[in-house]
């Protein structure tokens, strides 16, 4: 199995606080892998990392086998850090967010971010603007109108698929909650990924919701030849969809492994699982 | 469904057909001294600028206030190269210089370029200054980025009445005797090509990518879009059409000098804006004919003595426009056309919507 996303000894240190420490993670093509942990454990801030949006303090993202990002303790953290691998790590490789979208990784928001103004339909073609030909001056006199058709064409075959067809035309903060959540998934597909973050993507939902979803998310790794790096608090869902488990807690990875290894585990029972107390 | 919607566009472009056909008829019949003319064409001025700023403001959600500085720079970019060479010594009595020959001319430049050219020439410069501009402001959000614009385009006006320039701008003295258009037709001519580039524009792929800007910007990047470089296109744009504005307000105002381009004209220009809504092009240009017909016409008779005795005076005008605006900021936030824009199909619809109500009123009775 190919590895297509790795995290190398990955410290993110804000100020004192260093929210992930020394994290390493591999994520393998056609996987799903779960990253679980209590509140404040700092699995958002790792996303954050993989996506751009922070730079780590020290450590390195690669992805496909090539560094997108890489950091050592620089500026004032030369002096504050407190994390491990001091030194390992000389390069620094910076990337933006848009950058880091455009080599395959995207994602979806714990809380949803959808564009607010927009349509559905709308909200797909934004993520398709990319990977578009056009230039400014071939836009705006609409030149490209070919390419702007095509993009409609598939942003409505994308729908069909994640089942929002027949409210393309509807503003997107009018759906439902469980449609909006459908819909920042489509958008991320929109941008044709390799890799698809989801940040708690059942947050909020009732069972049934849930177990759709899930069901959902096979399709879309299936259809799309998706890897998904995701992280969950439904433990159901975890359990279920998982093809391996990260524990992270005070940012640092306490197990991992399939499933059955992590319900088993007393480091992640005590830490976050808890007993269940008939036993 | 798909017809009926073609029969709409038809009436729309119809309208605008009307619209330039009535300008037309206006231009022959209107004396170029009667106010009414006068509004048309600094109302045409005002409504490029506004959808200029409606672009960065309400598009792409940059609070920018630096409008008038690039107005600034357009009209005098445009004065500059237009003021026929020997009307120059005129102009330029203070700062006269002597060339190669041994004459004595009037400023430093010496080339005059058609009025075309120098409209865009206009715009150019004040893109090209809006580049090295947004390479620091536009590291800045919301309230940081409008205080920084702010104060770019006060540096601006000041550096154009600054003595050491005076070869180039004359100082703090007035640029004359350039060529103008003096009738109505050139100015919604220039003016609506440029709103319909901007139009189309943001009806682009570009556009979309402004307004995911705007609504959410950590998402807007975690699709793939470039901030840095969208909001420079976007500030970018928005300032070519600003000073292009400001092309046409010097050929409007016939003699131009820094002083009129101060934060009140970006203010001026900030409450077409906001009267005609954010994010509505067809708003802002309704709300700056509207504004400007206010300020210059419809209550002027209020500056004469006597009409409320004891109350109207010079300048009593200005009062109950300030009120008014208050009224309108008020109690209609969202301007005339909230984010909406003006078509016949829209228009069919609310008047249908309006009527349902009625009578499902009249029912209930």
């Amino acid at each position: 199995m190919k590895n297509l996303l790795k995290l190398e000894d990955i410290t993110m240190q804000f100020g004192g606080v260093i929210a992930v420490n020394n994290l390493s993670l591999e994520v393998n093509e056609g996987e799903i892998v779960s990253l679980i942990g209590p509140n404040g454990a700092g699995k958002t801030t790792a996303f954050n990392v993989v996506t751009g949006v922070y730079e780590p303090t020290n450590g390195r993202v690669s992805f496909d086998g090539k560094a997108i990002v890489e950091s050592c303790p620089h500026g004032k953290m030369k002096r504050l850090y407190a994390g491990e691998n001091k030194g390992v790590y000389k390069k620094r490789i910076v990337k933006t967010p848009d950058k880091i979208t455009k080599l395959g990784i995207a994602r979806t928001f714990q809380n949803i971010r959808l564009f607010k103004s927009m349509t559905v339909l709308e909200n797909v073609l934004v993520a398709m603007h990319m990977r578009r030909k056009s230039n400014l001056f071939t836009a705006t006199f609409m030149l490209n109108w070919n390419e702007e058709k095509a993009n409609k064409k598939k942003a409505e075959a994308l729908l069909e698929k994640v089942g929002l067809l027949d409210v393309k035309d509807e503003l997107a903060t009018s759906l439902p909650y469980g449609k909006q959540r459908r819909l920042e998934i489509a958008r991320a597909l929109a941008t044709e990924p390799k890799l698809l973050l989801l940040d708690e993507p059942a947050a909020g939902m009732n069972p049934q919701e849930t177990a759709e979803l899930t069901q959902f998310i096979y399709h879309i790794r299936d259809e799309f030849g998706l890897t998904i790096f995701m992280i969950e608090h439904h433990m159901d869902l975890v359990m279920d969809i998982s093809d391996r488990i990260y524990v992270i807690d005070f940012g640092k990875m306490i197990a991992s492994g399939v499933p059955a290894e992590i319900q088993s585990n007393d480091l992640v029972i005590k830490a976050y699982l808890g007993v269940s107390e008939d036993e | 469904m798909k017809n009926k919607k073609i029969v709409y566009k038809a009436i729309d472009i119809a309208l605008i057909v009307v619209l330039f056909a009535l300008v037309f008829l206006a231009d022959q019949f209107l004396p170029s001294y009667d106010i009414k003319f006068k509004v048309l064409q600094k109302g045409a001025v005002f409504a490029l600028v506004a959808v200029s700023m409606n672009l960065l403001n309400g598009f792409t959600g940059l609070f920018s206030l630096g409008q008038a500085g690039f107005m600034l720079l357009g009209a005098y970019t445009y004065a500059i190269f237009t003021i026929p060479n020997e009307s120059r010594l005129a102009v330029y009595k203070y700062y006269t210089m002597t060339n190669a020959a041994g004459e004595e001319v009037g400023g430093l430049v010496q080339t005059v370029l058609p009025m075309g050219i120098a409209i865009i020439l206009a715009g150019v410069v004040a893109a090209v200054f809006a580049y090295f501009i947004g390479l620091p402001v536009l590291r800045l959000k919301s309230d940081y980025l409008a205080i920084a614009s702010l104060g770019f385009a006060e540096i601006l006006r000041a550096i154009c009445q600054w003595k050491g320039l005076g070869t180039l701008t004359n100082g703090s003295n007035q640029l004359r005797m350039y060529p103008y258009f003096n009738s109505i037709m050139p100015y919604f001519l220039i003016a609506g090509l440029c709103i319909a580039i901007i139009a189309l524009l943001i009806k682009s792929t570009y556009g979309r990518a402004f307004k995911a800007i705007r609504d959410d910007e950590i998402a807007a990047e975690a699709m793939g879009i470039n901030l840095a470089k969208h909001k420079m296109i976007s500030f970018v744009t928005s300032s070519f059409f600003a000073g292009v504005g400001g092309a046409l307000f010097a050929m409007y105002q016939n003699t131009i000098q820094a002083k009129p381009f101060t934060t009140t004209l970006t203010y001026e220009i900030l409450l077409i804006v906001v009267i005609g809504g954010i994010g509505s092009i067809s708003g802002s240009v309704f709300a700056s004919f509207l504004y400007i017909a206010c300020s210059e016409w419809w209550l002027r008779f209020l500056d004469t003595d006597g009409v409320i005795p004891g109350l109207t005076r010079n300048g009593f005008r200005l009062v109950v426009f300030s009120a008014a605006i208050m009224v309108i900021v008020l109690f209609f936030r969202r301007g005339i056309m909230g984010d909406k824009e003006f078509s016949t199909e829209r228009l069919v619809k609310g008047a249908k919507n309006l009527g349902s109500r009625f009578s499902k009123k009249k029912e209930v009775k």
